[in-house]
């Protein structure tokens, strides 16, 4: 195992607070290394860093509706982190997760189009159940051509998310357009009534984020506290001798790859039935690669994806603000993500680095 | 068991941060407030469209919203000086691509600066580009929640994709005015009170643009790249149709089977790589196939920007663009002239009103102004004549545009069949303009799709 690659390795399992908060670990060089390199692209840019650094920060708390706004976009990076999480410790790199939102989202619309006069509670489980084994499905298609092919999943994924979004988009252009058109914007909004609940004036609804943590809080219980999870782990870091100790390495990998489809799944079936309530081509808005990003950064620990997902969201809707308070373009929140991914993983290799010399 | 090489992942992160930061030409946003000392046109504008809004009238049927908002207005002075202290009436606009691009996006942001600069008083402040492409995570409602954020009372959205959103965001925003432009919301009501709609009678550009096409046209094969199907872009390619075949027959004097009309839709107002069509590529595919006009529907000027580069290679093709008065820009001399929106005067007398307490809930398709359709200050479409168009020609657009002022042609006169042989207006009868806004097919003799 080369060194660089076992960066990624999912660390040990016990959530190491205290040694975060102690040393002036990774994260803190991550964070200014982060800040140094955005910094540096605002000051070619022209605009001053402070006020752009103020609206992306706390930019998404100003008013209940940013705030909102950032809840529901928080939610299905969750999942999707969530998802990532049991795939990266499984080992595997699940590049089709956004395709995975995509197909999720389709299979959610399958119930809410042929049942709509369903009791709303039924049919919001029926097409989250729907959205997830849609996920799942998709998942599994790239785990089985990882198994059975040896095709990379990274490049299975993907394929494979080309593949769902022009299913998507042959959908929404052909049989599930609006009446007399065709038009690549969406099918037609889903009846009001069977939209997830929403708080008053706001877009947030409360059922999508209790969802996203229930699923976050799974993965965490079966990651750390199930023999099941011991062993996806076990193979993550060496799935030939986790075979010869007995554990069912193939099955794992099939599992831990179902597991991250279902939950993407769910988030994209949140995007439908909460968030864009008809089938839009990018449907996923990115989701999928952005949670692949706060896995990156937290190194697959659960406990860590919520607050960071809560950051990467309210950068991304603190930066709408930008164009019009500042007049710079909103995808220094791009930036700012990329950045820290990226400091974040030079800062652990310098350390490891290191560490081996001595 | 192998791991794909970090090195990578970290290189392509880079790379995506880079082109993230490369690529964002900084929107130049919030527009100076113009405090200019203004000179009388605004007013005098305003009296002369008066008589342009005659057509307007007619198309007022739908009253219900028009009685409506007296109540919506009611409350709005006692929510106005808490808003703004220096009782500057900030209006916003919700643009669903570029303001520079050459088109329909630019079009209505210079028609907001035209506000700006004649209505004193007014602050102008926009989002462009909101589209899933570009911003995948913006809706139209968060948008609109930006623009409300900062100060704005009165906001403009400014594609027909945007009619659900609108309605949300106003629902959500009784206390601010909404003009939704090219929507049909107050007509079917499904529009809240305080929605106003906007869309100029751009059926008359498109059959000038038609005639023009079949004038220039050496054989006859006219091609049209559609954007994504629905009713106006239906009713515009039937409106170049007749105007292509009434120039043909009557002016070329070739008979009707001699002309060819083809649709291609790319499926969306612009390109989205990945997910329309590419129009540079359909546009190459017409001219490698013989067509030798472009008429283009689409937001952008692809169409035009190809045909120069064939015409430059040395063959004859000719473009129409459309929505923006200076699209020939981009291929002065093969471009036959160019049907535009004129937003701003009628976006004064709007937003004037809005602010003056007497907003009107009102779905409005406005004409040109027959006297002159190139006035600027009353005019809501015109035709500019391109210099690709020869001089004779020229002058059989100037008699063509004469007759349609007279109101002696009319081209939505029967007998005309749809695509399936169905018939869309009788002998002897001319379509209404509820038959013809709601147009459910293309007009048979057009090649293309129809989604019925």
């Amino acid at each position: 195992m080369n060194k660089i690659g076992s960066l990624l390795s999912p660390p040990p399992w016990t959530p190491r607070l205290w040694q975060i908060m102690l040393l002036p670990s990774p994260f803190i060089l991550a964070l200014l290394g982060a800040l140094g390199i955005t910094t540096l692209v605002m000051l070619i840019a022209g605009v001053s860093p402070l006020a752009v650094y103020q609206i992306l920060f706390f930019g998404a708390f100003s008013t209940p509706v940013r705030f909102g706004d950032m809840v529901m976009l928080a939610t299905p990076l969750i999942l999707c982190a969530s998802g990532l999480t049991l795939t990266f410790a499984a080992g595997l790199y699940n590049l089709g997760v956004e395709g995975q939102v995509v197909l999720g989202a389709i299979a959610a619309m399958i119930p809410l189009r042929l049942f709509p006069e369903l009791p709303t509670p039924l049919l919001w489980t029926l097409s989250l159940s729907c959205a997830a084994c849609g996920g799942a499905c998709w998942a599994l298609l790239a785990a089985s051509l990882r198994l059975g092919a040896r095709v990379s999943e990274i490049f299975a994924g993907l394929g494979l998310n080309f593949l769902a979004s022009g299913l998507a988009l042959y959908l929404i252009l052909g049989p599930w357009r609006r009446s007399g058109a065709a038009a690549a914007s969406g099918t037609a909004l889903l009846p009001r009534d069977i939209w997830l609940p929403t708080l008053e004036g706001l877009r947030l609804a409360p059922l999508a984020p209790i969802i996203a943590l229930l699923g976050l809080g799974l993965v965490w219980w079966v990651l750390s506290r199930t023999r099941w999870g011991l062993e996806v782990r076990a193979v993550g870091i060496n799935p030939n001798a986790a075979d010869r100790l007995g554990v069912a390495a193939t099955w794992r990998i099939a599992q831990a790859m179902a597991g991250c489809g279902a939950l993407a799944g769910i988030a994209g079936g949140l995007q439908i039935i909460a968030v864009f309530h008809q089938l839009i081509p990018n449907i996923s808005s990115g989701v999928g690669l952005l949670g692949l990003l706060v896995v990156l950064l937290v190194l697959a620990r659960p406990v860590w994806v919520l607050p960071v997902s809560i950051i990467f969201a309210s950068f991304t809707v603190g930066s709408v603000q930008l164009p019009l308070a500042l007049g710079v373009d909103s995808s220094i929140a791009g930036v700012l993500q990329g950045a820290l991914v990226l400091s974040a993983l030079l800062a652990r290799g310098v350390r490891r680095e290191r560490a081996q010399r001595i | 068991m192998r791991r794909p090489p970090v090195h990578l992942l970290v290189l392509l992160l880079l790379i995506v941060g880079l082109l993230a930061a490369c690529g964002s030409a900084p929107a130049a946003p919030v527009a100076a407030p113009t405090e200019a000392p203004v000179v009388e046109e605004p007013t005098e504008a305003t009296e002369e469209s008066t008589e342009a809004e005659e057509p307007t009238e007619a198309t007022e049927e739908p009253t219900e919203a028009t009685e409506e908002p007296a109540e919506a207005t009611d409350e709005e002075p006692t929510e106005a000086p808490a808003v703004s202290e220096d009782d500057e009436y900030v209006f916003g606009m919700v643009l669903v691509g570029p303001i520079n691009d050459g088109g329909w996006n630019q079009a209505h942001f210079e028609g907001g600066e035209y506000v700006e600069a004649n209505l004193p008083g007014t602050r102008f402040i926009y989002i462009d580009k909101v589209n899933p492409a570009d911003r995948p995570n913006v809706t139209v409602e968060q948008a609109v929640e930006e623009l409300v954020g900062q100060g704005a009372r009165f906001i403009i959205t400014n594609s027909a994709e945007f009619a659900d959103g609108t309605n949300t965001a106003a629902a959500a925003h009784p206390d601010i005015y909404f003009l939704h432009a090219s929507g049909d919301g107050v007509l079917t009501g499904e529009a809240p009170e305080n929605v106003t709609n906007l869309m100029g009678r751009m059926e008359y550009g498109k059959m000038i643009a038609g005639c023009a096409a079949a004038l220039q046209s050496e054989n006859g094969r006219l091609a049209y790249l559609g954007p994504l199907i629905d009713p106006e872009t239906r009713r515009l390619v039937n409106a170049t149709f007749l105007g292509a075949q009434y120039c043909w027959e009557t002016y070329r004097e070739r008979p009707v089977e001699e002309l060819e009309f083809k649709v291609t839709w790319i499926g969306f107002w612009f390109n989205i790589p990945g997910v329309t069509l590419d129009p540079t590529r359909v546009a190459t595919d017409f001219i490698s196939e013989g067509y030798d006009v472009i008429i283009s529907g689409i937001d952008t000027t692809e169409g035009l920007v190809e045909a120069n580069k064939a015409a430059q290679a040395g063959q004859n093709v000719w473009a129409v663009p459309y929505d923006y008065i200076d699209a020939c820009a981009q291929g002065e001399e093969i471009c036959l002239g160019v049907p535009y929106f004129n937003w701003g005067p009628r976006y004064i007398e709007i937003i004037d009103e809005a602010r003056a307490g007497n907003f009107m809930a009102r779905w409005e398709w406005l004409g040109p102004d027959w006297s002159d359709i190139n006035n600027l200050e009353t005019s809501m479409i015109g035709f500019i004549k391109g210099a690709g168009l020869t001089e004779e020609n020229g002058a059989i657009i100037d008699e063509f545009i004469a007759k349609l002022a007279e109101g002696d042609l009319q081209l939505f006169s029967g007998p005309l069949f749809f695509q399936d042989g169905s018939e869309f207006v009788a002998e002897g009868a001319v379509a209404t303009d509820e038959e013809i806004w709601n147009t459910p097919q293309l007009l048979q003799g057009i090649e293309g799709q129809s989604a019925p």
